[in-house]
């Protein structure tokens, strides 16, 4: 009874503006407020303007016209657009098979136990953790033509006679990339995979082994089946990450030889900002959101289908 | 002793400030900030010098006595070269940022619409110093406008060692692309071939493609815009090309930005290479740290030669800069005073003679002048101005001929070639995506 009286008594003392939010509907409204402002400020908003930006004329400094589908067509037509789409569906294709299984190799090292396992997890995340910009100039000269570390370790080694030449070759050259990605994708791989990896109830490990089950069937039928929801996440980071990657390409080739490196993010920054064309920039892209959007869709609908099993 | 309390000091000094001043209501009244806080600012954005003696001399000497002598507060900022057109954009796209700012080759052409005209400084300072050179003009002017001051020309010239040359009984730079192979072929075989990059690079790249293609005969486009890549001439340079590349070049170079050539040619791997006096300046700099194979100083070994005569001549396209007054500037009156004042000529020789020869001035007068004698080696650079060809050729240097440049169109033909793409489907290649630029 005390109880009652009391909260009544509180009830009254509240403002008529704090007691709406006793109603669940307008509390709700008001504690997802301040994360809708800022999604539609950061995010619906600028992505507005640039599906806006590319359907428009617009040059730097003068603002153009609504021309429809213009720029796509043209963007359509563009060997070298066409170029960018093959690289870059092949780059994040690769990079994300190569990742995910040493990612995961990686994860189930360290969960076993041994000595200084602490420190060994805190420098797999080294690759992560150095600013990309920074790291791929360590390797920039790695790859050097004249320079190149990795050539001399090969010549002094005997394996080779003659200078690779790892960024002026346009296949050469993609690989490079690639390996710089996988390298500093797997900590990141690694390091979720073993946070649910951990999720993973031993006992299960030990009924399944009573049941005499071998390592390899335990990890097939007892570890993937559970870390699934996990890994499927993790690729889905993955692969807008690397769908949309910067500054890895832009560091080491600017997109050359010859486009053969060219990915989505860089030749939208080589018409936008280099060359004004502000409207087509934009185009190349949005020209990347079907894309995402498919596999986004995709790889939601079957986490779903995972965790509703 | 009266004792003196805090509060009447306070008082005191209100009393005196609203009695000069009339207090805060009226400088309110005025609707003007008051004057301390009205000095005018004018902001510089250029790039960092490949010759550091300049930006220390313009930070602690050269502004300095600007603000004094103009009653303006400059503010100098120097960023990379490759970061200005970054900067150039979100300036005009947000109506603000630095009131003057630096352009490479055509960036005037491509902001025309957000600048503002220079013309009377431009016209009165080539008349004054003896004219403009075409050059200049053909890229800071559309004809209308002059979008641009004309600041200075970052020549290109081959630097190359004189010792190695000499060992194989070449005593001058060859000055055909025949004799250039030759000699890049006889250097290669003794491990020190020719160094040139066909990779994705804003300077040294375009600086040897264009003029390449354009001593052969090859042109973008013709007089009346219409894409003439695709001529006999073309693919004769770009067949030239991969035999060149194969006999005499550095094969690395597909993948050089404007840096490697630098280091391997300091590192003595290459005997040649297009590029500024930044290689012969940086020697200069450290004569103890660079030395050839026979320890003496390298600065000693290298001289300098323009690319060679192809059929149709000799040609040369050398970076130009210039400075934009932006059209979103507050400050305008201000900036205009104060690149009236670089261009002076007193304030325009101190910064020209900090480069010894890294820049030639845009104009006639300086290609006299007594420092091209100091050091013969720099002497080659004295015409770089004078002898530069636009882009888009034979059209002007605008805003397509600028998609071209930044598409890499022309120098991807000829890195395809060597890859291995026949020469006429390079040409094809590079012709078509012109097209698409040239609607």
């Amino acid at each position: 009874m005390a109880v009652t009286a009391l909260s009544a008594a509180e009830s009254k003392r509240l403002s008529p503006r704090l007691r709406k939010l006793e109603d669940e509907r307008w509390l709700a409204m008001a504690l997802l407020a301040p994360t809708a402002i800022l999604l539609g400020l950061f995010i619906a908003y600028p992505f507005f303007e640039g599906v806006m930006l590319s359907l428009s004329s617009t040059r730097v400094g003068e603002p153009g016209h609504f021309v429809g589908l213009k720029n796509f067509h043209k963007i359509w037509n563009d060997s070298i657009f066409r170029t960018t789409v093959w690289n870059t569906f092949w780059y994040t294709g690769v990079t994300t098979v190569f990742k995910l299984a040493l990612g995961l190799w990686l994860a189930i090292l360290l969960n076993r136990h041994f000595k200084g396992k602490a420190i060994i997890r805190a420098f797999i995340l080294l690759p992560f953790i150095i600013p990309t910009v920074l790291s791929t100039f360590a390797w920039k000269w790695m790859f050097d033509p004249t320079f190149s570390v990795i050539n001399w370790t090969l010549f002094q080694l005997g394996l080779i006679t003659t200078r690779i030449n790892w960024l002026g070759d346009p296949d050469l050259a993609m690989t490079s990339i690639i390996v710089i990605n996988i390298w500093r994708g797997v900590p990141f791989f690694a390091i979720t995979l073993l946070a649910g990896l951990q999720t993973i109830s031993p006992e299960l490990h030990e009924a399944a082994a009573i049941d005499g089950a071998r390592p390899w069937q335990r990890f097939w039928h007892v570890t993937w089946p559970l870390l699934m929801p996990v890994t499927l996440v993790v690729v889905l980071f993955s692969v807008i990450q690397t769908f949309a990657d910067f500054q890895l390409v832009y560091v080491m080739t600017g997109g050359g030889p010859a486009n053969a490196t060219h990915l989505f993010a860089t030749y939208a920054y080589q018409l936008g900002i280099g060359t004004g064309l502000l409207s087509e920039g934009a185009a190349i892209s949005l020209a990347m959101f079907p894309f995402l959007f498919i596999i986004v869709v995709v790889q939601l609908l079957y986490i779903r289908r995972v965790e509703t099993r | 002793m009266a004792k003196t309390k805090r509060r009447s000091v306070l008082k005191l000094a209100g009393g005196a400030a609203a009695a000069s001043m009339g207090g805060m209501a009226a400088i309110l009244a005025t609707g003007r900030m008051p004057a301390f806080a009205q000095q005018r600012t004018v902001h510089w954005l250029k790039w960092v010098d490949f010759v550091p003696a300049t930006d220390t001399l313009l930070k602690k000497q050269m502004m300095p006595e600007a603000e004094k002598a103009l009653g303006i507060k400059i503010n100098l900022e120097t960023v990379n070269g490759n970061d200005l057109q970054p900067r150039i954009t979100a300036g005009i796209q947000s109506g603000s940022g630095a009131d003057l700012i630096m352009s490479f080759n055509s960036y005037t052409h491509l902001y025309a619409n957000s600048v503002v005209d220079v013309s009377a400084l431009a016209e009165e300072v080539g008349k004054r110093e003896g004219g403009l050179f075409p050059y200049a003009r053909a890229i800071c002017s559309n004809g209308k406008i002059f979008m641009g001051m004309p600041w200075a020309v970052i020549g290109g010239m081959i630097a190359y060692r004189k010792s190695w040359f000499d060992e194989i009984g070449v005593a001058k730079f060859p000055d055909t692309w025949d004799s250039y192979r030759e000699v890049a072929k006889k250097l290669k075989a003794k491990g020190r071939p020719f160094g040139q990059t066909l990779g994705h690079t804003f300077g040294d790249a375009p600086g040897f493609s264009y003029p390449y293609l354009w001593s052969w005969g090859g042109k973008e486009i013709d007089a009346s815009g219409k894409v003439v890549l695709n001529s006999k001439e073309t693919v004769e340079s770009v067949k030239f090309m991969t035999g060149l590349w194969k006999d005499g070049m550095d094969e690395g170079g597909l993948a050089w930005d404007d840096t490697n050539n630098n280091r391997a040619f300091l590192s003595q791997t290459i005997s040649a290479t297009l590029n500024g006096a930044s290689i012969y300046i940086e020697t200069l700099r450290k004569p103890d740290q660079y030395k050839t194979e026979k320890g003496l100083p390298m600065n000693k070994d290298i001289l300098h030669a323009p690319l060679p005569k192809g059929p149709a001549g000799q040609f040369g396209f050398h970076l130009l800069q210039s400075n934009m007054l932006m059209k979103y500037s507050k400050n305008q009156d201000a900036a205009k005073e104060f690149l009236k004042w670089l261009h002076t000529e007193a304030n325009y020789r101190k910064f020209f003679e900090s480069q010894k020869g890294f820049a030639t001035p845009c104009t006639a007068k300086w290609e006299s002048d007594k420092l091209w004698d100091a050091d013969p080696v720099m002497t080659p650079y004295k015409v770089a101005a004078r002898l530069g060809q636009a882009i888009g050729n034979a059209g002007p240097p605008d805003a397509k001929a600028q998609e071209v440049l930044s598409k890499y169109i022309i120098t991807d033909m000829y890195a395809k070639a060597v890859q291995g793409m026949p020469a006429a489907d390079a040409v094809k290649w590079a012709e078509a995506e012109l097209k698409k630029v040239y609607v």
